[in-house]
């Protein structure tokens, strides 16, 4: 496929750079704080009002922005104003996914939309969030002390108990301790990032006029087949982890489905590196088809309408050994790829699997990798997202830059492309050999990071003993 | 507060300010729990949890405070920790020890305001740079948050999708 990623690497989608400066204006208000709106902010405000008249939105966005740029505006105005922001990223989202998609030749499914599920009651927990992030932007970024960082500890506390709430609590919790985090340290403020978990959060606040999240949805039904897993993908922060699958689903005469199927754990920032998988025990079968690169026979796992899996490990069992690369080289092309529910679109959940080979892996003198693709020019060098290697698996940047093939996830961040490695393959004397994230999933295999392991014991099961002694007297 | 750095200098990189993945929280390093099972740089100290020695159902709680270098110890039940006549005791010890490791010295020093060079490399040579004295205890304050800190992990796992942890990837690998 020569020059396809000159393709997808060159001229952005028509649109981008205008939302995203829209988007910048609107950020730059926000860490400013909209309490004490100045001219700056107010013409940011009223940018993003004037692109959204034409929109359903338009009339509430110009109100809004409003009453914002006057110092003045309320909790149900900076809702609205999170809306407009969340429709200015699923533009670019659409439009990025758009395009990659025709560069891969990947036919995503249509849109369809589902029964409402999720938050009811507990609305006294959603309306103390709420408030905390109207006094966040009242403060702006840059005007966060400790204080107003731990303001909502109570709140997101009760939080992690709803299990209903758990996607707003994890959100919260990891934005509070980047606050706390940052307080007289930082000197710059990464302004697109908290405005984004600031919108995301304010939009998991509201309610349906049915009480129920538009943001959660029942299951589309159940499905029933065989997983091949393509990669794991591991999310982390300091009090929460989430491992990612992707597979590609057989189950009936169509081509297989790309699916992902994530399992999630809570944790404390002392359990890192291999350490990791130990939070997710609750699902041995799992761990146990990643460690061991083999399908997943499922039966009756619920699958909502992005293309996610509910996973019940007690409905799978592991099947034969099966070689991602393979998975990958027979039937990646011609998967069909789930649609994004409208109200996730960002870029930021852009994690398309493919698969690279035929690369020159060229390190930069300022010591970035990339990949160039056979066929392109300097236009199609691939950057590889090497800082996105998680410590609990066998890849580091060094392995990847010795790869001779690529298991990845397209990425779109900062204005760029890049691919995340799940798994690569390498060249040597013996022939060719692969690592991939899961492989550690039981544990190191590596006798090193396995003897640093030892050394170092189980901080889960330390913690469990201390818990157990300590927190229910 | 985060600081208004107007220098030309100090200005940010544009795709750091632009990236929805930026990096805040440098992420800790693994160490032993056994001994130390709690460290933490928060409000205003360095602070944290140690197992006794000779009671499996004892802890106590140590803190530094940053600036003034007064510290504390006892047990969870308040009682003051009987090491701590002349100077900082065994405990006050192993939290800096195991704070070095979890953060790095540079991270602990900073956060304590303690004046370092690079001759000390290590949390005996840290303390050695302290000036403080024994202060009232914290106790009640800091072992709360260290049953907040342990109740994170009774809470039960998820078995659906989170989509808002694309904003946290994974951090780590080195090398």
């Amino acid at each position: 496929m020569p020059g396809v990623w000159s393709e997808l690497l060159g001229a952005v989608p028509p649109g981008v750079t205008e939302a995203l400066e829209l988007a910048d204006g609107f950020d730059r208000a926000l860490a400013h704080g909209l309490g004490r709106p100045g001219e700056e902010q107010a013409a940011a405000l009223e940018a993003l009002a004037a692109a959204m008249a034409a929109t359903p939105l338009g009339d509430r966005v110009a109100e809004a922005a409003a009453k914002a740029a006057a110092g003045a505006a309320a909790e149900e105005h900076l809702v609205v104003l999170a809306g407009a922001r969340t429709a200015l990223f699923g533009a670019v989202h659409d439009a990025l996914l758009a395009r990659l998609d025709g560069v891969l030749g990947r036919t995503r499914d249509e849109w369809r939309e589902p029964a409402p599920a999720g938050p009811s009651g507990a609305g006294h927990l959603l309306a103390g969030l709420r408030s905390w992030l109207h006094e966040l932007a009242v403060a702006g970024w840059r005007g966060v002390g400790h204080d107003l960082a731990g303001a909502a500890s109570q709140v997101i506390e009760a939080m992690l108990a709803e299990p209903a709430l758990r996607r707003a609590a994890v959100l919260a919790d990891g934005l509070a301790a980047e606050l706390h985090a940052a307080c007289g340290v930082l000197d710059r403020v990464p302004a697109r990032r908290w405005a984004d978990l600031w919108a995301r959060a304010l939009l998991l606040t509201q309610a349906g006029p049915d009480g129920r999240s538009p943001l959660a949805a029942e299951p589309v039904g159940t499905v029933s087949g065989r997983l091949l897993v393509l990669g794991v993908d591991v999310h982390e922060h300091p009090t929460a982890a989430q491992l990612q699958v992707h597979a590609l689903l057989e189950a009936g005469d169509g081509p297989p489905r790309l699916v992902r199927a994530a399992v999630g754990a809570m944790k404390v920032d002392t359990v890192v590196g291999p350490d990791l998988w130990r939070l997710f025990d609750a699902h041995p079968v799992l761990l146990a088809a990643l460690a061991g690169r083999r399908t997943l026979e499922v039966t009756g796992l619920p699958l909502l309408p992005g293309g996610d899996l509910v996973w019940h490990d007690d409905r799978a069992r592991a099947g034969e050994e099966a070689d991602p690369f393979v998975t990958a080289r027979v039937a990646l092309a011609g998967a069909a790829a789930p649609a994004v529910p409208p109200l996730e679109r960002h870029p930021v959940r852009i994690a398309e699997p493919v698969l690279l080979e035929g690369y020159t892996a060229v390190t930069g003198e300022d010591g970035t990798l990339t990949f160039r693709l056979d066929g392109d020019g300097p236009d199609g060098a691939l950057p590889v997202a090497v800082d996105r290697l998680p410590a609990c698996g066998p890849l580091t940047p060094k392995l990847v830059a010795r790869s001779t093939a690529c298991i990845g996830l397209l990425r779109w961040d900062a204005g760029r492309w890049s691919v995340q490695p799940l798994a690569v393959q390498t060249r040597g004397k013996g022939g060719t050999t692969a690592a991939h994230t899961g492989d550690w999933a039981q544990g190191p295999t590596d006798p090193k990071a396995a003897k640093a392991a030892l050394r170092n014991g189980d901080p889960v099961a330390v913690l469990r003993e201390r818990a157990g002694r300590l927190l229910r007297r | 507060m985060i600081a208004d750095s107007a220098a030309p200098e100090a200005r940010p990189s544009s795709s750091w300010e632009h990236s929805s993945t930026a990096r805040v929280i440098p992420p800790v390093r693994p160490r032993k729990l056994a001994k130390v099972p709690f460290v933490e740089l928060a409000g205003g100290r360095l602070q944290g949890v140690v197992s006794s020695g000779s009671d499996i159902a004892r802890v106590y709680v140590s803190s530094i405070a940053a600036g003034t270098h007064g510290y504390s110890c006892g047990t969870n039940n308040n009682r003051p920790c009987g090491g701590l006549g002349h100077g900082m005791c065994k405990h006050l010890r192993a939290l800096v020890d195991e704070a070095v490791l979890q953060y790095g010295l540079d991270r602990v020093a900073r956060y304590l305001r303690v004046e370092v060079d690079a001759e000390v490399t290590t949390g005996a040579q840290l303390i050695a740079r302290m000036r403080g004295s024994r202060t009232p205890a914290a106790g009640e304050a800091v072992f709360s948050r260290f049953l907040r800190h342990l109740a994170y992990l009774e809470l039960p796992g998820t078995t659906g999708p989170l989509p808002e942890m694309h904003w946290f990837p994974a951090t780590g690998a080195v090398g």
